[in-house]
């Protein structure tokens, strides 16, 4: 029995490391093309390594406008979802309503609806009210649109919170508003933070949102601007691509990290969608 | 309770409330409206009411049931074929492995997931291409090589959506897979019943939920996959991998039919409420 359990683990290592290696062949070669002067579009090991393509894009053009786009974007509407969604959150989570149960179904129900099919008729509606082409507009959508889960996800986490520090702080006279940012939000710090990097990350890689609501080569997030290395620059600097997508990817890696490692690699998906 | 202290207690809701209102609900709302008129993109002071035309015009458009066959291909190969089964398969094997191979596997297989669409369409481009990984490595392995994005687009795309995809599954699944008791397994061990009838008769009724509420949730995620396509073809060559999504934008922006662009929009938004619908029932006895 032991040898043929030691035989399975084998075998099972051996399939994970075959399907490890195809699916890191895609990675290696942003990572060694990020700095082969000579990058084209197969894994090689660099001729030479250099920093070369990391000069070359670290210009405001090229990264440093469309990064701080990004980071308006995505940290403005983030900002806008966590912040509604505690609030909601919080009624939902602490008071007996009729309602609870019909606006929880709903907001679910809206989870899993494909936001890709309603963009084009939020641009035409965007034209119509003046919010085309905006910044304001872009994040009011997107706050919207990734809002259902920010709410689902925080009234879990805050279902988790015990009631009996909030109702010391009742009897002491503090209001709902005083006892969700006092107590509660600082004792679910964990689970603020999924919201939050959740949301962030959500965005931050979202294509076709920006894609279609602004307009405007200058307001254009990293994640749309990645494709002037395709269009506008004649041929592809494949070396200066795969340093872009290095440099417009490592922050959502690292916040994953970040949030995976502190709850213990779960991630957002147990509080989520038990099933 | 009075009407009042109600009103003040559901206040917190409300700036929430007005967000979805006016920023999803007020688009959906828009979208059927527009889907029953011609409006253009440019040049026409109003659109007028053609009732049903651009559905009926839908159905007799080659290029959109060439859209609707490509995005089921799309889906059932590479949500219900690729990212579900692979997903737990790997979830599977790393009950078993070691370790530092689970850790490994895990951290590529997530970080292909954590990547943003438009990387992930860029580094599948450079793998499928004909000068790129894929054929390099058919060369080595004295194997013919394949222009991939022009002789099998669908395919290549497909792959690429498990590829970036597979990680949810696999997390699911492997939550999943670590609620089943371990005297269950045991016991049916004791009892002689291999691996394959282990999975098939014991683990897959087991986790039958979450397979459903993964079925749903991938199928609705590739549904409306746009970046990842649109950054390896185009919906090319020609419209050999065009998904709804991506005829959807041609129509609406290419050729300016903002109203029949809705239109499919519409058919796509209703095909994603109906496994809403089924999805919330899978999780009704959670709310």
């Amino acid at each position: 029995m032991p040898r043929a359990r030691v035989s399975r683990r084998l075998a099972a290592d051996v399939c994970l490391l075959v399907a490890a290696v195809a699916f890191a062949l895609p990675l290696a070669w942003v990572l060694l093309s990020s700095v082969d002067a000579h990058a084209d579009l197969r894994v090689k090991v660099p001729h030479g390594l250099t920093l070369g393509n990391f000069h070359a894009i670290l210009t405001p053009d090229i990264t440093y406008t469309p990064l701080l786009n990004s980071l308006i974007l995505c940290g403005g509407a983030t900002a806008l979802t966590v912040g509604c969604a505690a609030l909601a959150a919080y009624p939902l989570s602490r008071f007996r309503s009729r309602l609870n149960r019909p606006f929880l179904l709903s907001i679910l129900f809206a989870t899993s609806l494909p936001i890709t099919a309603i963009m084009v008729p939020v641009y035409a509606l965007f034209v119509r009210v003046n919010l085309i082409d905006t910044l304001q507009g872009t994040i009011l959508f997107f706050a919207a649109s990734q809002l259902p889960f920010a709410i689902w996800l925080m009234k879990n986490f805050m279902d988790g919170v015990p009631r009996e520090l909030e109702e010391a702080a009742w009897t002491d006279g503090a209001n709902a508003l005083q006892s969700l940012v006092r107590i509660v939000l600082p004792l679910m710090g964990p689970g603020l933070a999924v919201v939050t990097v959740f949301s962030f990350v959500m965005m931050w890689g979202s294509f076709f949102v920006p894609f279609m609501l602004l307009l405007t080569p200058d307001q254009m997030p990293a994640s749309v601007s990645v494709n002037d290395f395709f269009g506008n620059r004649g041929m592809v600097a494949y070396g200066q691509l795969a340093a872009f997508s290095v440099i417009y990817s490592t922050p959502v890696i690292s916040l994953y990290v970040l949030v995976a490692r502190r709850l213990g690699g779960g991630f957002a998906l147990g509080g989520a969608m038990k099933g | 309770m009075s009407g009042r202290r109600r009103l003040v207690r559901a206040l917190p809701l409300a700036p929430a409330v007005v967000l979805l209102l006016l920023f999803l609900a007020g688009p959906i709302a828009y979208c059927v409206y527009i889907a029953f008129t011609d409006l253009q993109l440019t040049g026409q002071a109003r659109a007028s009411f053609v009732g049903f035309a651009n559905f009926r015009r839908a159905f007799r458009d080659d290029a959109f049931l060439n859209a609707v066959r490509l995005t089921l291909v799309f889906t059932v190969l590479s949500s219900l074929l690729g990212q579900n089964t692979l997903g737990l398969a790997l979830a599977a094997l790393m009950k078993r492995a070691s370790k530092p191979v689970r850790t490994l596997t895990g951290g590529v297989v997530v970080t292909a997931w954590v990547l943003p669409e438009v990387v992930a369409g860029f580094l599948l481009y450079a793998f499928f291409r004909r000068e790129g990984t894929l054929n390099a490595i058919l060369d080595w392995l004295h194997l013919p090589r394949q222009n991939w994005l022009f002789t099998l687009p669908v395919l290549a795309v497909s792959f690429a959506n498990v590829w970036r995809g597979t990680a949810f599954s696999m997390l699911v699944y492997s939550a999943a897979l670590d609620g089943i008791p371990a005297e269950i397994t045991e016991a049916a061990e004791v009892d002689g019943a291999g691996g394959w009838r282990r999975m098939w008769h014991i683990t897959l009724p087991m986790i039958r939920r979450s397979i459903g509420t993964n079925l749903m949730l991938n199928t609705l995620q590739t549904l409306s996959v746009f970046g990842l396509i649109w950054v390896m073809t185009r919906g090319g060559p020609g419209n050999r991998s065009q998904t709804l999504p991506l005829f959807m934008y041609e129509q609406a922006f290419q050729n300016s039919m903002i109203g029949y662009g809705t239109a499919v929009a519409l058919l796509l938004l209703l095909v994603g409420a109906l496994f809403s619908v089924v999805y919330l029932r899978l999780l009704r006895t959670e709310v």
